[in-house]
């Protein structure tokens, strides 16, 4: 005997709905905590897998030609990254947490498949990021240059596969491959790792990914730079000997260069996820165009009015639209008919239950204003990159060096802008997933899904979800305002002089520490 | 041998992994001011755990990955049961990872000083409340018959559950302190065996009074016997070995009797991983917990692969920093400070 996805659906609501009548507000907070504690999270990591591949260029660049200015960038950077990665894997620990803690429902429905690329990730990828980090940052003097060279790189390729696990688990969310439902169980159960590894959800949204990290970084690293140059140029003048904006000036122009291939790759990426969202959430899309009804040609809606708040579909009006685009973008034809929300809310009703078991009607739209606007703002934001990277490129071509103040000012706006584009971006997917935490494969089995209100613990109660949320909001804020002060203010102090290899006379047991806590 | 109870095995390995290694992480920690008078002394203890610390930490994530993976139902309802001291060991190791990272940072005597304190209480917080956590999976908590956890943050608390508390406390206190005695010099290496010599015994009186108990009132076979007796004479011979001066012996027997404990815990568990104190049936075992035998076949070729690579590299760490540090080589701060922001 096999269940309609509808009945599915329903038994599962069935079985929940008795013991959801308190949890609701449980519900509610812990999806906020999610938000919060993966945003922050968030904030941190993509700058890590960027930064740690960026110093591991630098210093292989000062080990290939010894140049000592590459040097001097690697430890300036460096100790910026390290201050970054403290936080991140600090508050990364919650994460693998607070599924069970408070997503257990979730976590039995999926733990059969999405447990293992998350102890994938701490076999393959977190054991080598931390305990090379270790080594490169205590082993300075303790390690022939290659073999401490060889350990940036251990811990930047770390980072890079820790973002392949996590996409992997991800992925399986919003595109769930090689598994079955299991009538018995009551879950999902894997039939096939190599399809979930290599599930083309994963295929695109890890280079995209793996752009925006390397986006933020070089933002990161050139914004540095370029606020760097102009102030040792006004302050030292824009000669050769000035050799520090010289310095500084290399940075920039190399975070330039980073900015616009990952740029490049964002935009060839972004388009290839969103050719295959269109398939996979057809509904998600259509809330990130506003598109209420089906249209033949679709317009791209670069502004809409209207109550998308109230997600009220009727009341919306584009007022600025470039036509055709988002068929082209759907499809890649400017001629073809994309679905619009409201016909979805129907395809959706009638494949996977138009309402729950005790009758509540099946919302599954989006909430239209997030979904919207942060895609929007997710594009609109990476833009400040693009700016500071052309007039890079411009200001300093021919080996010049610039004291433009406005070469400053964009510069420090710049360095942000990446980082919250890529929250947008992220806040854009999971929120255009709802009202699913693991979405529905449209050519895969119905029964391979789960709704986020079924999602949540059944034993943690409203008040301690409130007592975690506000714990880790103000610790995360009081950490957070440590990680600006020091990044601040190791910024502002510069790259570091080098001092002269120490005497070989020294006792070479009693030396101290290259480096030290 | 059924895969789940390889992996049950496995998990109890990765477990010992963690509280071998952050066990005298969190020792150190916490005896970072006893040892360590003045900065600089204190900078001594931290920094024999600097490169380390990170990736000893690692083994917890994955212990906790590898339950998600291969026991489902039991990472569901022991990290969704254990809500509140698990919400506190979070917070600690968020805290402690910070505090670590940032404490050298910054060339301020206050600033230093409110870092120390975070240290040393974010070791005291978790070196307590995994020792309640393991008691509680020995003597079993009350479930529904959905596996949901039913009691509350005081069911948690009971005398059997504290003095697993204190065992693990004691348990890393000798370690750090052993450990501290074996990769330091001078007067902190003094006051650190001065310290594993009076810890010891006092761990072994407490750690067996409370396996003796939880053996006769939660065990239900005879051969956990055998990881006790192993776990006493480990921190017997801890203590002999801190006595007679020779802490690398001492440091193993130590390390021996923390594995020990763990076997002790994980077999008078089986076959249940979570037993049901209110009634049996509703207990989560190996067979109803875990994932399917696809899932744990892949992650079986997964650990057998990695986990000896992730050793040796471990080790190789291990083998770069093995020397002993003292005062003189703890370098000056740098002279950063936020006056000039």
């Amino acid at each position: 005997m096999s269940l309609t996805a509808g009945e599915t659906l329903n038994l599962r609501n069935a079985r929940d709905v008795s013991r959801k009548e308190l949890p609701v507000e449980a519900l509610d907070l812990a999806r906020w905590q999610f938000g919060i504690t993966t945003v922050y999270h968030f904030m941190l990591v993509p700058l890590t897998i960027g930064l740690s591949t960026l110093v591991a260029i630098m210093q292989t660049a000062w080990v290939r030609t010894g140049n000592e200015k590459w040097l001097r960038l690697t430890k300036f950077y460096g100790k910026l990254l390290l201050i970054n990665f403290a936080l991140g894997v600090a508050t990364g620990i919650v994460q693998e947490f607070q599924f069970g803690m408070n997503w257990s429902n979730y976590s039995r429905y999926v733990g059969d498949v999405f447990g293992a690329p998350l102890a994938m990730e701490a076999l393959a990828a977190f054991f080598l990021e931390s305990t090379f980090l270790g080594l490169w940052i205590f082993g300075w003097d303790r390690l022939s240059k290659k073999v401490h060279l060889a350990t940036v790189w251990a811990f930047s390729i770390g980072s890079l596969m820790s973002a392949y696990f996590i996409l992997a688990a991800n992925s399986w969310m919003q595109h769930p491959v090689g598994a079955i439902y299991n009538e018995e169980t009551g879950r999902a159960e894997m039939t096939d790792i190599w399809a979930v590894l290599t599930n083309n959800t994963t295929l695109v949204a890890f280079p995209h990914v793996i752009a925006t990290a390397f986006l933020v970084a070089g933002t990161f690293v050139a914004g540095i730079g370029v606020w760097w140059m102009v102030k040792s140029v006004r302050a030292n003048g824009d000669g050769p000997e000035n050799t520090d904006a010289s310095m500084y000036r290399t940075a920039a122009r190399f975070g330039a260069v980073v900015m616009l291939i990952a740029g490049v790759g964002l935009l060839v990426t972004g388009d290839l996820q969103a050719k295959l969202m269109f398939k996979q959430q057809p509904i998600k899309m259509a809330a990130a165009e506003g598109l209420m009804n089906t249209e033949q040609p679709a317009a791209f809606s670069l502004l809409a009015i209207g109550n998308l708040a109230g997600n009220d579909p009727e009341s919306v009006k584009h007022v600025l639209e470039i036509p055709g685009l988002t068929s082209y973008l759907a499809t890649g034809d400017w001629d073809a008919p994309v679905t619009g929300i409201n016909q979805l809310q129907e395809i959706y009703s009638e494949r996977y239950g138009a309402t729950t078991a005790d009758g509540e009607t099946i919302e599954y739209r989006p909430n239209l204003l997030v979904t919207y606007w942060s895609f929007r703002l997710m594009i609109g934001l990476a833009a400040f990159s693009a700016a500071l990277a052309l007039a890079i490129l411009w200001v300093t071509r021919k080996k010049q060096v610039s004291g433009a103040l406005w070469f400053k000012r964009l510069a420090l706006v710049a360095i942000p802008m990446p980082f919250f584009a890529s929250a947008f971006g992220w806040i854009f997917t999971e929120m255009g997933r709802q009202p699913f935490v693991v979405a529905p494969n449209p050519t895969g089995s119905d029964q391979i899904l789960m709704m986020t209100m079924f999602g949540n613990s059944d034993s943690v109660s409203a008040g301690e979800v409130l007592t975690s949320m506000i714990t880790f909001t103000v610790v995360y804020g009081v950490l957070g305002v440590f990680w600006f002060r020091l990044q601040k203010r190791y910024t502002s102090e510069g790259a570091p002089v080098i001092a002269p290899p120490p005497d070989d006379s020294d006792d070479e047991a009693g030396k101290p520490m290259s480096f030290a806590y | 041998m059924e895969l789940a109870t390889v992996w049950f095995i496995l998990i109890a390995v990765l477990w010992t992994g963690y509280l071998v290694l952050e066990g005298f992480d969190f020792g150190v920690g916490m005896l970072m001011p006893v040892v360590g008078k003045n900065n600089t002394e204190r900078r001594v203890a931290l920094n024999t755990i600097g490169p380390v610390w990170d990736g000893n930490e690692v083994w917890l994530l994955t212990a906790g990955g590898a339950t998600f993976a291969a026991f489902p139902e039991w990472y569901a309802t022991m990290f969704s049961g254990f809500y509140l001291p698990l919400l506190l060991i979070l917070v600690a190791l968020i805290v402690r990872a910070v505090a670590i990272e940032y404490r050298a940072k910054i060339n301020d005597p206050t600033w230093r000083k409110n870092w120390d304190r975070a240290i040393i209480i974010t070791a005291w917080v978790p070196s307590i409340l995994w020792g309640v956590a393991f008691a509680n999976l020995v003597r079993g908590v009350p479930l529904d018959e959905n596996h949901e956890f039913i009691g509350n943050f005081f069911t948690l608390l009971s005398p059997f559950a504290l003095l697993g508390g204190a065992v693990t406390l004691l348990l890393f206190l000798t370690h750090g302190s052993i450990f501290l005695a074996l990769k330091t010099d001078g007067i902190v290496r003094e006051r650190a065996e001065s310290l594993a010599k009076r810890f010891a015994p006092i761990s072994l009186v407490v750690a067996a009074v409370w396996a003796i108990w939880a053996q006769l009132a939660y065990s239900e076979v005879v051969w956990t016997w055998v990881p006790l007796a192993i776990a006493a004479v480990g921190l017997a011979l801890a203590w002999w070995f801190s006595l007679q001066g020779s802490f690398g012996k001492a440091f193993t027997a130590n390390a021996v009797a923390i594995a020990g404990a763990v076997v002790l815990i994980f077999g008078s568990m089986f076959p249940d991983v979570m037993p049901a104190s209110n009634d049996a049936a509703n207990s989560l075992t190996v067979d109803n917990a875990s994932s399917t035998d696809y899932t744990l076949t892949v992650m079986t070729w997964v650990a057998c692969f990695l986990l000896p690579v992730i050793l040796l590299y471990q080790g190789w760490t291990y083998w770069v920093f093995r020397k002993r540090i003292s005062v003189k080589h703890i370098p000056e701060h740098n002279e950063l400070t936020f006056s000039k922001d």
